[in-house]
């Protein structure tokens, strides 16, 4: 026997469900699509499992083994050490690009609005695109990229092959991401340098400081969250480096794997090329720990400024 | 004094600005001058000198022909909009919806659940790609059929729900004034109604930042697409791009033409909504 529902009460419970029914659709993609396989990650992290495994072979649970023999591979290692060498170049050169455009775009100049855009313009091209684009330019014969460097030396320094030379192959690749990022953190140091108060740089002018010490002593400050911002975006996807590097490997004739592989080749390649999931699954709980070290880094900065 | 320091300042800065716009533009003046170069060897030969950017020579539209007709661009460009079309479409319903809810109600465990939005922005799609592959690859589809490699939707339903979106919805919503809401409820619509035509039209800007960020996310990525797509006629333009990229013999006027006609769309949405990639990229500022 069912007892009909008085509309108030109906109205109370339909209240209390509503907003779970608004949450419902994302939170169930949520759980399928990202906190089920985070959580796969960890425990196949422990075991053996592979992605095409007989049915009746289970994976077993192996303990740390994963993770030992992953500070054992030298192919981790030289992924490490190429993400590494990356970052080291990629967020110091690539904010400091960004950050001069934004000040350069910023002074309102004739056709400011114009660089803004030309700036911009490698952003809206897709990093493949890039790839593919750089490519012809760093061809050993009669490459640009050659000829540049020709014209800059004077003749002194003689053509390189650029993506088969292992100890070239790296800076190539930070020359090609850098000209493709810079603008999006162009725009992002615009935003930052709009909110900076027109007349507290008016009245350090008034009181005798110059460009440099106004800049130095009042416009960096005050921008320090959005610097914060964007040398930690910028870290993080130096270490989620992937698409360029795909390409310019598939396209075959590239330098050894070893001196330009990143962290995240590598991991589709023992989690998907080699079926490894329990190896690729500690790799990328390791990965997730150095993305989340970093998110952490930030907010201590950034506290640190309030 | 003072204006002359300043004329000095414009003199040496505007050649500043060429020289960086030149460093930014002739990559993709290259591109778009080699792609209508149908002479393997005048293009090649160009390259070395200021040719490279002019057009120049035998030039005529062989190369984007060929590459109409004989590869898998067409295929490949209606895959990407297809793909990035309906995660930007999904992804604004389910997240402006939990946004809203997170903004809007009142109900025990809110914070709690707004704390999880916030945990879950930082977890990097590397991280759970590989396991990923592994469900989608067990997943059931409602005709019994298992497997959803190589499907649609095996490329979209992963992406829809964005973390990072749920949150700009939940400031953008927590930002509207209520009165708009509670009159529309005085007039007797629901919370649905409510959200529905007032709250969410009202978020308007928010909801362009969102789908820009998302589609250009979708638009480029290319190692799910790697992972979890077997055929040509699930490939995505950056995939197609690579397969395109890795035939032998290579012809590079066709592959620049490729790349030429795979930038056109993005490059005109750029152009079309350029203040609104600006605000996009400003608010992704606000992040952490």
């Amino acid at each position: 026997m069912t007892v009909p529902l008085s509309p108030t009460r109906w109205r109370k419970l339909a209240g209390r469900c509503a907003p779970w029914l608004f949450a419902a659709p994302a939170l169930l993609l949520f759980g399928l699509f990202l906190a089920g396989p985070f959580l796969m990650a960890l425990s196949y992290s422990f075991t053996n499992k592979r992605l095409l495994a007989p049915p009746d072979l289970g994976a077993a649970w192996v303990g740390l083994r994963n993770y030992e023999r992953l500070f054992r591979d030298p192919e981790a290692w030289a992924a490490a050490r190429n993400n590494l060498l990356f970052a080291g170049v990629v967020v110091p050169v690539q904010s400091a690009l960004a950050l001069g455009l934004a000040l350069l775009v910023n002074r309102h100049l004739p056709g400011s609005r114009f660089f803004r855009t030309v700036y911009f313009a490698p952003v809206a091209t897709t990093l493949a695109v890039v790839a593919v684009v750089w490519s012809l330019l760093y061809l050993p014969e009669g490459g640009a990229a050659n000829a540049l460097v020709d014209l800059a030396t004077l003749g002194r320094v003689g053509p390189r092959d650029w993506l088969r030379d292992p100890g070239l192959v790296l800076p190539a690749i930070m020359v090609l991401s850098i000209w493709q990022g810079a603008g999006f953190q162009m725009l992002v140091f615009l935003g930052g340098l709009q909110a900076v108060p027109r007349d507290l740089l008016e009245a350090a002018e008034l009181d005798g400081a110059g460009p440099l010490r106004r800049f130095l002593h009042i416009t960096l400050p005050l921008l320090r969250p959005t610097t914060v911002f964007v040398l930690v975006t910028t870290t993080i996807q130096s270490f989620q480096l992937f698409t360029q590097v795909q390409v310019i490997a598939s396209g075959g004739a590239s330098a050894p794997l070893d001196s330009f592989r990143t962290t995240v080749m590598l991991l589709v390649h023992e989690g998907f090329r080699r079926g490894r999931v329990g190896y690729a699954s500690a790799l990328s709980v390791l990965f997730f720990l150095l993305v989340l070290a970093i998110s952490l880094l930030q907010r201590r900065l950034l506290k640190g400024s309030r | 004094m003072k204006r002359r320091r300043a004329r000095a300042a414009l003199a040496l800065l505007v050649p500043l600005q060429v020289l960086l716009a030149a460093f930014f533009l002739l990559p993709l003046l290259v591109m778009v001058v080699s792609a209508f170069k149908p002479d393997e060897l005048q293009l090649l030969s160009d390259l070395a000198g200021p040719r490279a950017f002019l057009p120049t020579g035998h030039l005529s539209l062989h190369n984007f022909d060929r590459v109409l007709r004989a590869s898998w661009f067409l295929r490949a460009l209606a895959n990407s909009l297809l793909v990035a079309g309906s995660t930007v479409a999904l992804g604004i319903l389910v997240n402006s919806m939990l946004g809203y809810a997170l903004a809007r109600f009142r109900f025990r465990g809110r914070d709690l659940l707004l704390g999880g939005v916030v945990a879950l922005v930082i977890i990097p799609f590397e991280a759970v790609a590989v396991p990923l592959l592994l469900l989608v690859n067990a997943l059931p589809w409602f005709g019994g059929a298992t497997g959803w490699l190589d499907t649609y939707r095996a490329q979209v339903l992963p992406f829809a729900a964005n973390a990072f979106s749920v949150y700009l919805f939940h400031q953008a919503f927590a930002a509207l004034p209520r009165d708009l809401e509670e009159a529309a409820a005085l007039d007797g619509a629901g919370r649905w109604r409510t959200f529905w035509s007032i709250s969410l039209p009202l978020a308007r800007p928010t909801t362009a930042t969102v789908a820009i960020l998302q589609f250009l996310a979708r638009w480029g990525d290319l190692l799910w697409p790697v992972m979890a797509v077997r055929s040509e006629a699930r490939a995505t333009l950056p995939l197609a791009l690579q397969t395109f990229f890795g035939q032998y013999p290579r012809h590079w006027g066709e592959v620049m033409a490729f790349a030429t006609l795979a930038t056109l769309p993005t490059l005109a949405l750029f152009l079309a909504f350029q203040r609104w990639f600006v605000r996009s990229a400003v608010s992704s500022g606000i992040k952490g």
